[in-house]
């Protein structure tokens, strides 16, 4: 396969260190180049497997690489390090997209995606703990946030401080969990802990607002104790900012609005795309698209 | 006729012996929904008062952090009313604790009828079904303070998904002075006998004792088993039973359906098949104490004692 065979070895890639030295615009270029790359290693994936969620995959795609590539303390050397940061896809149906960038940051070869959802592949179609890098075994809505309020905890009871980061989708705030998980973070002040919404504003059937309405949503986490910030969820520079940002006494929830099938024109906001399956001629014309 | 039994509240014993833990372990935390009280743990939180993690009234929540916690290299000890811990936190025992092989030690605080008046919203008979559903979930049921003491000991070193019961009912000893009153996967026969065998959990095993002990004056041999871990089921004791006395009666402060009874009978009809009796409880219970309705669903001496007639004709 052509991305997958050309993802090279993670020499190759920038580290938060090696970013953090960069000036703005050149850090978001290369993030975002990051991230084109990580969207051809998907539509590659589903094609193969011909199974996915390629929609959802892409609208998280730049706060991935934002995350992994600029803002997580990782060692994918021994990717059970103590004290590194924890990254939670709660979204676990989006694992394409999460097993692209571990294999570019280095936690596995590359030559693994290419096994995606074949039979006996450790690369599940939803994460698991079997996986370097995966933090947790998610998949069912409404259990990653959570996980990442014990880990929030446990990082103060231990005094070693790692952050946790929670990607979450939007439709996915419509399980109660979530709102439990919500309350007691606001309620400790856990600013180590930092939620990130995929607001691509579709669910598997139809729109959010026509299924289980979530706006005004920054003020839903606003009102059990979050300092919420709505951002552009494609903008590599404004991600990277409030992720780096030091905690201020409050759990940080980033409203990200994105487009569901960010970067290829006939995936994008298009409610079938959920888990639609590109033909493969779909996706070599995906693929020059995310050539850009 | 002998003074009555003593009998204790397995609670207490649960707690002071996780105290006593946590003074020497300190990646141990107790995580709870808002029972401090009924968990016996306003001791515990007076002495450790960051390692007892409260989330209120939310067990997905309660689960979920038990999760993160031992992500970050803690050992939870999860401390909620049996019926809520299971029900409500089911999909997050199976993906997060179960699925996930953390070392997370849930604790079904209050099991089986013993909220007795309160009714079967608050009973928990279906917990024993529920987790031997989870894959690699061991799942014990402590009869008395003693096994209490030593699986929650046992627990604390064991690095796997635990479920255990700590009963609230009050019990007589089965295993006291015993060197080893509970030994993870192994039954602990507490009575001899070649004629029947009681295979016999939790608060039911000193009812068995008793049932034994009236039959013996009629010269009827009854075997008492103490299975204190129902999964993994010790399938060698269970085998023996039914080679050696021919006719096994389970007895469970559960489900007929899927608990001990099951799990004892899926090991006999592949193994050896004999007659059997499984005693339980049959469906939601009516109003009534907690001793009313172990007697209305004759989960007593005299119940057990009726299946040991019925098997031997």
């Amino acid at each position: 396969m052509g991305t997958i065979g050309t993802l090279t070895s993670v020499e190759a890639y920038p580290t938060p260190d090696t970013l953090s030295s960069l000036p703005r615009e050149r850090r978001a270029a290369l993030l975002y180049r990051l991230a084109q790359t990580a969207r051809r290693s998907i539509v590659e994936m589903i094609g193969t497997a011909r199974l996915g969620h390629i929609g959802g995959d892409f609208s998280i795609t730049d706060a991935m690489t934002t995350l992994f590539f600029g803002v997580l303390r990782l060692d994918p050397a021994n990717p059970d390090w103590p004290e590194r940061d924890r990254f939670i896809l709660s979204k676990g149906h989006c694992a394409a997209s999460l097993y692209s960038v571990l294999a570019m940051r280095g936690f596995f070869p590359t030559d693994w995606l290419s096994t995606f959802m074949q039979p006996l592949s450790v690369l599940n179609g939803h994460p698991n703990r079997k996986i370097p890098g995966v933090e947790a075994n998610t998949g069912p809505l409404g259990h990653g946030l959570p996980i990442g309020v014990g880990s929030a905890i446990a990082s103060r009871l231990s005094g070693k401080n790692w952050r946790t980061f929670v990607a979450l989708g939007d439709g996915e705030l419509q399980e109660g969990s979530n709102w439990e998980a919500a309350m007691a973070a606001g309620h400790r002040g856990l600013d180590n802990l930092v939620a990130v919404i995929d607001r691509n504003r579709l669910q598997q059937g139809a729109r959010t607002e026509e299924t289980n309405r979530l706006d005004p949503l920054a003020e839903k986490w606003a009102a059990f104790g979050w300092e919420a910030i709505e951002i552009d969820g494609h903008d590599h520079a404004a991600l990277y900012e409030v992720f780096t940002r030091p905690g201020r006494g409050k759990p940080l929830a980033v409203v990200a609005n994105t487009i569901k099938g960010k970067g290829v024109s006939f995936i994008e906001d298009r409610v079938e795309w959920h888990h639609k399956v590109p033909s493969p001629e779909q996706v070599k014309l995906a693929l020059e698209e995310l050539a850009r | 006729m002998n003074a009555p039994l003593a009998t204790f509240d397995c609670r207490q014993a649960f707690a002071e012996t996780l105290s006593a833990l946590a003074r020497e372990n300190d990646r141990i935390v107790a995580v709870c929904n808002d029972s401090v009280g009924s968990s016996n743990l306003v001791a515990f939180q007076k002495e450790f008062p960051n390692r007892l993690v409260n989330v209120g009234i939310a067990e997905q929540d309660l689960i979920g952090v038990a999760a993160g916690l031992a992500n970050g290299g803690f050992i939870p000890f999860v401390c909620a009313a049996a019926p809520f811990l299971t029900g409500r936190g089911a999909e997050q025992i199976k993906a997060d604790v179960a699925y996930s092989k953390y070392h997370i030690v849930l604790c079904g605080m209050s099991p089986g009828m013993a909220y007795g008046e309160l009714g079967p919203t608050h009973h928990s008979i279906e917990d024993l079904s529920w987790m031997r559903a989870m894959s690699g979930l061991s799942v014990l049921v402590p009869a008395d303070p003693e096994q209490t003491i030593a699986a929650v000991k046992w627990a604390a070193a064991a690095d796997k998904p635990i479920y255990m019961r700590i009963g609230r009912t009050k019990v007589p000893s089965v295993s006291a002075g015993q060197a080893d009153p509970f030994v993870y996967g192994k039954a602990n026969v507490a009575r001899g006998g070649g004629d029947v065998t009681v295979i016999a959990t939790g608060i039911l095993v000193s009812r068995a004792i008793e049932a034994s002990e009236r039959l013996a004056a009629e010269g009827i041999g009854v075997r008492v088993v103490n299975m204190s871990t129902i999964s993994p089921l010790d399938e060698a004791a269970v085998i023996a039973a039914a080679k050696e006395t021919g006719a096994i009666v389970t007895a469970e402060e559960a489900l007929t359906e899927g608990g001990l009874g099951a799990a004892v009978a899926s090991v006999v009809v592949r193994h050896h098949p004999v007659p059997m009796r499984i005693l339980g409880v049959t469906g939601f219970a009516p109003t009534g104490s907690a001793e009313f309705l172990l007697d209305h669903f004759h989960l007593n001496a005299d119940g057990i004692i009726a299946a040991v007639r019925e098997l031997r004709g």
